[in-house]
């Protein structure tokens, strides 16, 4: 009431010129951390400039030849290895997208436990693996497998040979993909268990008096109520495809399995700091990010023509 | 509905409900056996643990603990560690959240573009060696500040922090501004004890990711009195040598010298690095789904 009346009296005018005043200030206030952002976020952008000289660390930028598309031949004459890397990368990817209804069905599964007890806590010690570091899991991993692990000296005990999962190029696809359904499953299915107490449960009520059995209940009303949520996350990680994480494969490297598991997070690395060739290693950085935003910007129009709505 | 039928619906029934335990035991004796072996592991009497360790120690012995504790490196990393999650976390949540409701204020000049600067942030990787390049021009090679300035703002958690916010109502801020508070005291004594729940979601994001956070320390921080648990745990199940060193001539000049084994040092480091998280981890993983679900909402 009170500012009602002093605006009055203070005519449009001045009204008008105290909102800009405030919002000059709320955007001065925001600047610092939009500041932040750019910085650590935006200004490593201009490090593509590199890419397009003939950069070696230690000597600085004005005094290295400009070589303008130089680093592309490179990469041509490396075609080989860059082909292996990202046929690693995809079918570490694929495999990750074949299997990703996995945390849906999970969620299913414990919905249909009619114990809530039993439930929190499969559901507590399955997301459990999220949140220990890929070291840690390595750690434990070595722990279990390596030829003195737990898993080797029972089979010792049992009196059958060997088995192993860390230096075998064979398997290397199937264990990394194992660790990382290990690692995400109980954590990406939280997302689903939401969806899931958000469905109406009259519908259920009423496929019930209608003779529906509890498989068709969720065939016919579970699974359509998740299909949105899935459409969306399946959507996010083809547009990550070629992202598998740095972490995971650099800290299960090793020469036995190197063929098989060097995805392209991993090449950027051994590239750029294991080799020192910067601008190579900044030139396949920057095709991955600009491949992974036009993914991402198809997946987002393709989710807004289908579902009408977009993903981000 | 005939007997028969109801029968024939039930049995198929009852033998899922049995399968899905079955997989959720399996399950839970996955996630968990892994911790509980190296855990049991670390309490063995470490000649006698190899190849003999399945469901409990052989030997109880602390001394691996005790030795471990004696070398500067263990608990200098663990506080280097606890330093960066606390500080870190207090830095991103201020930040992050004093940001997010900046943004909420609808007379904010170029307010679009300022949320939107930092939402597209999320999606944009400039790659590891321009990181690495900025991050040295800035100094930030070998100095603490790298461990918690870089996630000060932090594009996923304003999300969060602001689709709550703007759920908050209105009324209590304006009768607040009509009172002469400024948006300091607005948002101090009104906003942020109002987002409390997303608050602590926020938060126990930030701490779990901080604590686990190792790269930035792999990449510019060469410092010995720097190095996170993380950092430090890597390099002992890597570097054969340096065990070799620790385990003959660091824990020296006591008796434990032959006793202690590279592989009970290694378990004893990974119980140190995931004990913190399996401590508070049941007591905060309400927060953990909150924030999913809010995030879920945002698409």
């Amino acid at each position: 009431m009170q500012t009602q009346s002093m605006s009055v009296k203070k005519g449009p005018a001045l009204l008008r010129s105290q909102k800009k005043r405030t919002g000059l200030k709320l955007f001065l206030m925001a600047l610092p951390f939009v500041l932040v952002v750019v910085a650590f976020a935006y200004v490593p952008l201009a490090g593509w400039a590199y890419a397009f000289f003939d950069y070696r660390p230690g000597i600085p930028l004005s005094e290295t030849a400009f070589t303008g598309l130089k680093v592309f031949g490179k990469m041509w004459a490396n075609r080989a290895e860059i082909a292996r890397v990202m046929r690693n990368t995809l079918v570490l990817s694929f495999m990750g997208i074949v299997t990703s209804p996995l945390p849906m069905i999970f969620a299913i599964l414990l919905n249909e436990i009619k114990s809530n007890k039993f439930k929190r806590l499969v559901q507590t010690v399955a997301t459990l693996p999220n949140f220990i570091s890929w070291i840690v899991v390595f750690s434990l991993a070595f722990a279990m497998f390596s030829s003195d692990g737990m898993v080797n000296s029972l089979l010792r005990l049992l009196g059958m040979g060997p088995i192993d999962l860390l230096g075998n190029a064979e398997v290397a696809w199937a264990f990394q993909w194992a660790l990382a359904t290990w690692k995400t499953l109980g954590w990406s299915a939280i997302i689903y268990i939401a969806a899931i107490t958000g469905i109406d449960t009259a519908l259920y009520d009423a496929a019930h008096v209608d003779g529906a059995n509890r498989f068709q209940s969720i065939i016919h009303i579970t699974l359509p109520g998740l299909s949105s949520t899935y459409f969306v996350l399946l959507l996010l990680s083809i547009s990550n495809i070629l992202s598998n994480g740095f972490e995971q494969y650099f800290v299960f490297y090793n020469p036995m399995v190197a063929e098989k598991i060097e995805v392209l997070d991993y090449y950027v690395y051994r590239v750029g700091v294991l080799t020192n060739d910067y601008p190579q290693s900044i030139a396949l950085g920057m095709m991955k990010t600009l491949i992974s935003v036009a993914l991402l910007f198809t997946a987002n129009n393709l989710s807004r023509r289908v579902r009408g709505e977009p993903i981000v | 509905m005939t007997h028969s039928s109801s029968l024939r619906r039930a049995l198929p029934g009852k033998v899922a409900d049995i399968l899905i335990y079955i997989f959720c035991i399996a399950l839970i004796i996955a996630c968990l056996y892994p911790f509980y072996y190296v855990l049991m592991y670390s309490l063995s009497e470490p000649k006698q643990a190899p190849g003999r360790v399945f469901l409990w120690p052989v030997g109880f012995s602390l001394k691996t603990y005790a030795g471990i504790f004696k070398l500067n490196d263990i608990p200098s990393a663990f506080m280097v560690s606890v330093a960066r999650s606390v500080l870190g976390t207090v830095i991103t949540i201020l930040c992050s959240s004093f940001f997010a409701f900046l943004t909420t204020k609808r007379e904010m000049l170029f307010r679009r573009v300022v949320y939107r600067v930092v939402v597209i942030s999320m999606y944009i990787n400039a790659g590891l060696i321009p990181w690495y390049l900025t991050m040295r021009a800035y100094g930030l090679r070998n100095s603490f500040l790298l461990y918690i300035l870089p996630g000060a703002v932090t594009a996923y958690y304003v999300i969060l922090l602001k689709t709550f916010m703007e759920q908050l109502p209105k009324e209590l801020e304006e009768s607040a501004t009509i009172d002469g508070a400024g948006l300091g005291t607005t948002f101090f004594r009104i906003i942020f004890p109002l987002s409390k729940p997303i608050v602590a979601t926020v938060g126990v994001y930030s701490l779990v990711g901080q604590w686990n956070q190792w790269t930035d320390n792999y990449f510019l921080v060469t410092d010995e009195r720097l190095q996170t648990l993380q950092m430090v745990l890597y390099n002992y199940l890597n570097q054969a040598s340096r065990m070799q060193n620790m385990t003959s001539s660091a824990i020296d000049p006591s008796a434990l010298v032959s006793s202690i084994t590279p592989t009970a040092v290694k378990m004893c480091i990974t119980i140190i690095a995931v004990l913190p998280i399996l401590f508070v981890y049941p007591f905060l993983q309400r927060y953990f789904v909150k924030g999913i679900m809010i995030g879920a909402v945002k698409g």
